[in-house]
């Protein structure tokens, strides 16, 4: 029993082991302690989607999780995008540069790591599904129709990259 | 928009969860359970709720199965809606059950958030505690004396309050497979989708010989608790199912409610309205589906 607990999870493929307040939220857990601003903090009350990670595969609202919560589990989060090796943008990344995905750039992180579990799970989404899934990310510039060209884009390109 | 400090307890038993409740209780500790933390999170955060402690239900094994049993389906109360929604059993089984999971905020949500932590959160303007009235669900609580069954149209007290005691835990909740031949739908309104009902419907229908024979429905985000429509449902026992049964079922559910809530987004009139045209169109919807 304490305010303080020490939690022991993975972070794109790194293992941490930290002590922690227990009121922390993995969205500042991650920002903060493990230096990893990608993932962005907008509302911090579970509307706009902007600090969606994936937790154990899943996309989760980091603001909405407890650090301890997360202890043991294995965090994806969009600095995980990029191909380590060769350094090359995932092609959900590259599919939001070009199709023009974003403007100031700020829900975009959340945006990615939700479209990087509607493709693992549906592949070839229809633009209806697109927006249901997209439903729970918020973006302010209104950049919708070029999100759902992002994202129409981005499944192409890893349904051919599967195929090849 | 950082929730304040607290004890952080996770027990790795349901026996320690009760005991440990149950001191916390005698100290006087404001203790809070946490479930998925989809609901108590932004209560944190906004300081709406400030607990002296949370315990934390992750680390207890066996409360997140999804089964069929004795002909009814329990679903654990730590099973998230994301498996509730995923669930055969749920999908074919009890159909208005999973549309309504479908209909609880978003998938980020609905992955973490828990089945059982609606039902005791119990905001009024969510989905679960209308569709537990219709289907006269039964929630499972542990306490230090055991577990004990509270039917649906006990459960839900008032506003975010329901018949748990400070010391159990919501450990499953049950309902029946739909019958064969029942219709049913659900339909709300909400400002963007995902968000909490202005107002919805929830309901069940049943024809025989070209007549309505039993009609089960319920509103939500009107009053301090999901409300039984029963002068909608009494006007339609007997009625031949078509659009005129279906309007006076719509105009007799909206002129039934007594003071509906009303907030900067809807008017306690608009929601009144709201309900009659949701009555009327889900029962169009169910009628389609019932045989």
């Amino acid at each position: 029993m304490s305010t303080r607990q020490t939690i022991r999870l993975t972070v794109n493929g790194k293992p941490y082991e930290r002590e922690v307040e227990a009121r922390l939220t993995l969205a500042d857990f991650i920002r903060h302690e493990l230096h990893l601003g990608g993932t962005h903090v907008g509302c911090e009350h579970g509307i706009c989607g902007a600090c969606t990670i994936l937790i154990d595969g899943s996309s989760a609202r980091a603001c909405l999780t407890l650090a301890v919560q997360a202890d043991g589990a294995n965090i994806t989060t969009v600095e995980g995008l990029r191909n380590r090796e060769t350094g090359q943008l995932h092609p959900i990344q590259q599919a939001f540069v070009e199709a023009h995905g974003l403007q100031c750039g700020f829900c975009t992180p959340g945006f990615m790591m939700t479209t990087l579990e509607l493709l693992g799970e549906n592949p070839d989404p229809s633009d209806d599904e697109i927006k249901e899934a997209l439903g729970g990310n918020l973006c302010r510039c209104t950049g919708y129709q070029s999100i759902l060209d992002s994202v129409r884009l981005a499944a192409r390109r890893l349904q051919s990259a599967s195929a090849a | 928009m950082k929730p304040a400090p607290f004890d952080y307890h996770a027990p790795t038993s349901l026996a320690e969860a009760v005991a440990l409740l149950a001191r916390l209780d005698d100290e006087g500790c404001d203790a809070k359970i946490l479930a998925g933390g989809q609901s108590l999170m932004p209560m944190l955060a906004m300081r709406v709720a400030r607990p002296e402690a949370l315990v934390d239900l992750r680390r207890v094994p066996g409360l997140d199965a999804i089964r069929l049993q004795d002909g009814y389906i329990a679903i654990g109360a730590m099973a998230s809606k994301r498996a509730a929604e995923l669930s055969e059993l749920v999908r074919e089984k009890q159909p208005l059950f999973h549309a309504a999971t479908r209909l609880v905020g978003h998938q980020q949500i609905r992955n973490r958030g828990s089945v059982g932590g609606s039902f005791a959160h119990a905001d009024p303007a969510s989905e679960y505690p209308a569709v537990a009235l219709i289907l006269d669900m039964q929630m499972v609580a542990t306490g230090p004396d055991g577990e004990r069954v509270i039917p649906a149209d006990e459960f839900f007290v008032t506003y975010m309050t329901t018949a748990l005691e400070a010391g159990e835990i919501l450990t499953e909740v049950r309902m029946p497979v739909l019958p064969t031949g029942s219709g049913w739908a659900i339909q709300e309104i909400t400002r963007r989708n995902g968000d909490l009902a202005l107002a919805g419907v929830a309901l069940t229908l049943r024809l025989e010989a070209g007549r309505c024979t039993d009609a089960r429905i319920a509103a939500f985000g009107v009053d301090a608790t999901a409300v039984r429509l029963t002068a909608a449902e009494d006007s339609l026992r007997g009625a031949v199912p078509n659009s005129e049964s279906f309007a006076r079922a719509g105009a007799t559910a909206a002129a039934s409610l007594g003071d509906p809530m009303s907030c900067i987004h809807a008017s306690a009139d608009y929601r009144r309205h709201l309900v009659g045209t949701l009555v009327e169109r889900a029962l169009a919807e169910a009628a389609a589906r019932a045989r």
